[in-house]
């Protein structure tokens, strides 16, 4: 590096460049907080579908799934799993997602096993309307297709 | 013999070997996970896959977190050239951090997740079951005491002393861990705030503080092992960190951009991690120039090699594997499948395991008075686990890269009725899977062997 160019320079970028930048972020992200009702359909969050969401997290489903991408990678998508398994309705959904959770494990041998968490009917049928209040959310459109 | 400038430095040997005991455990996890790719079956019922995935996440964090407060009180006296403030509370801090932590995963393995968050009053403030985040709220409240500690210490210790740059960076990227890690207590019910949020800790550490901790390290290590003026290497270090959060703070956009979020994440987030690469590759110029321009010929090439190792791999798994999918229109295909696992191998490896290794192999033959070097045959054991786990890992993140390419093709890009389902894929990526694995099993006798290097004691004829 040109010896015309100081270590002191240097810091005057470090310390200019991160706090210019820092605050456009934060600026961004104001904005964006502002913007997120437009998107995320809040006044859809009923109590079921916060308890759902408490159970989405007690049982750490992350772990093996992906919910818009981010997650774990050895079981499938489920931010849009009620469009996929739904079958375009709530009662199918939920009929699904009720026959699934008590079928765990499925003890397939060699196929990868989900384990059965236990969950009463009524809490299944919250975690169904947060999958379904998930599965409304505008998220730029993605995924690509069904299969998440 | 001791070789201690500071004898307060001592304090660093606990937390560099319990990282590393933490770090043999995140391995075997990473093994038994890799099996369970195959084997879906394998352990099902005793370590079912998200709870050795969790093993396997936090201790990475955990011992990477116990290197960096190794590396810190290793390097920070002797920078601020004098004694730590309380090597004592540094002590007492190790015994109280490594009880929470083993205390945690034990949690994890013995009890259901659910049962652990109800033993714990998860639903007082609910902060579990979150990536990363699994810990429960009170082992969060437990690193942020040990954290203030721990940066109090250090604060004091650099208030008496010298403040050079490399202190005031490393300090700086210290604090930055501990403030965004308060993001972890913030889970709104609203999952459209609690994905944004998340960010702020994920991707600020790893992306952003955490790499002024690795480049106040490698400026630390590179000045010992080159000899190299002081003014030249503290002068690359702010252009290295100054291009870092430049790039990197905006970046944060490329994980806006599938959230419920405005779309010009999807060009800001673009734009700038598209320029995250830079300070890698810059590290990368600096690291050879400075061993190029050496002025003496330090006896532990080990270290040497690590500091020039973690420069090249951390440029190709954060750098090159991390631009791979960082553009929008890439990553709408790429998002969540096999190509950011292996991004996320590769870079972890390459700039933080690697940079803790690096301060470690320079550190521990002082740490443990055998002088300025281990001898030449524990250097070649060193070596060779160093190029072990190094190969290893190039070939897990190009056959998840295989699997990853493969996904898209099979998965993403179909239209919906075309398209394989995830189950149906994960069947035709079997063969790159079980590739991967056997890349985990040398990465492991890599490890072994590195680990091995510890116990070879013979003495120096130098």
């Amino acid at each position: 590096m040109s010896e015309s160019f100081t270590k002191g320079m240097a810091r005057n970028i470090y310390y200019g460049g991160s706090v210019f930048f820092f605050l456009i972020f934060l600026a961004l992200t104001f904005h964006t907080v502002k913007e997120m009702p437009k998107r995320d359909n809040r006044e859809n969050i009923t109590e079921a579908v916060e308890r759902g969401k408490h159970l989405w997290e007690k049982n750490n489903c992350i772990g093996c799934h992906t919910l818009i991408g981010e997650g774990a990678y050895f079981a499938p998508e489920l931010a849009n799993v009620y469009d996929r398994r739904g079958g375009g309705s709530e009662e199918g959904f939920k009929a699904f997602l009720n026959g699934w959770m008590k079928a765990q494990p499925l003890n397939i041998p060699g196929r990868r096993q989900m384990p059965n968490f236990h969950l009463t009917d009524q809490e299944i049928d919250d975690l169904a309307e947060f999958l379904k209040w998930t599965s409304e959310l505008d998220d730029n459109n993605w995924p690509p297709n069904i299969e998440g | 013999m001791n070789t201690l400038k500071y004898q307060s430095q001592a304090v660093a040997k606990p937390y560099f070997i319990f990282a590393m005991i933490l770090f043999v455990g995140q391995i075997l996890f990473g093994l038994i996970m890799g099996l369970q790719y195959v084997m879906g079956d394998f352990l099902g019922g005793l370590i079912p896959f998200n709870v050795a995935r969790m093993v396997h996440t936090n201790l990475l964090i955990v011992w990477l977190l116990f290197g960096f407060m190794g590396a810190a009180y290793y390097l920070i006296p002797e920078e601020a050239e004098t004694e730590l403030y309380s090597p004592k509370l540094a002590i007492a801090l190790f015994w109280i951090f490594a009880a929470a932590g083993v205390l945690t995963i034990l949690g994890y393995l013995l009890v259901p997740y659910s049962t652990l968050a109800d033993i714990t009053f998860n639903e007082l403030w609910p902060t579990m079951g979150r990536e990363f985040l699994e810990q429960p709220t009170i082992t969060k409240i437990g690193i942020v005491v040990v954290a203030l500690g721990f940066l109090f210490n250090l604060g004091m210790t650099i208030l008496k002393g010298r403040k050079t740059a490399i202190n005031m960076v490393m300090m700086t990227g210290l604090i930055g861990l501990a403030v965004f890690f308060l993001f972890a207590f913030y889970n709104p019910t609203n999952l459209a705030l609690d994905k944004y949020f998340w960010w702020f800790v994920v991707h600020l550490w790893v992306e952003g503080v955490w790499e002024l901790i690795m480049g106040a390290i490698l400026a630390y290590v590179l000045i010992k092992v080159t000899g190299v003026d002081r003014e030249v290497i503290e002068k690359w270090l702010y252009v290295i960190i100054a291009m870092a959060l430049i790039s990197g703070i905006l970046g944060t956009g490329h994980h806006f951009y599938w959230l419920m979020t405005p779309e010009y994440w999807q060009w800001v987030g673009s734009i700038f991690s598209a320029l995250e690469p830079l300070p890698f590759f810059a590290m990368v110029l600096y690291a050879f120039n400075m061993v190029n321009r050496r002025r003496r010929e330090h006896p532990n090439k080990a270290a040497t090699l690590w500091a020039l190792g973690t420069a090249v791999m951390s440029f190709l798994g954060a750098g090159v594997w991390g631009f791979l999918h960082t553009l929008s229109f890439v990553n709408y295909y790429t998002h969540g499948s096999q190509i950011t696992a292996a991004h996320g191998h590769m870079a972890f490896y390459g700039a933080y395991a690697m940079i803790v290794m690096t301060i470690m192999s320079y550190a521990m033959p002082k740490l443990r008075g055998i002088g300025e070097a281990n001898c030449n045959k524990a250097q070649v054991i060193e070596m060779w686990g160093f190029w072990l786990m190094t190969v290893a890992m190039v070939f897990i993140t190009l056959f998840l890269t295989g699997a990853g390419i493969l996904q898209v093709w099979l998965q993403r890009i179909p239209e919906s009725g075309e398209a394989l389902s995830f189950m149906a894929t994960q069947d035709k990526l079997e063969i790159f899977y079980w590739l991967r694995e056997i890349a985990g099993v040398i990465f492991l006798l890599g490890l072994i062997s590195y680990l091995a290097s510890f116990f070879i004691t013979e003495k120096k004829t130098a």
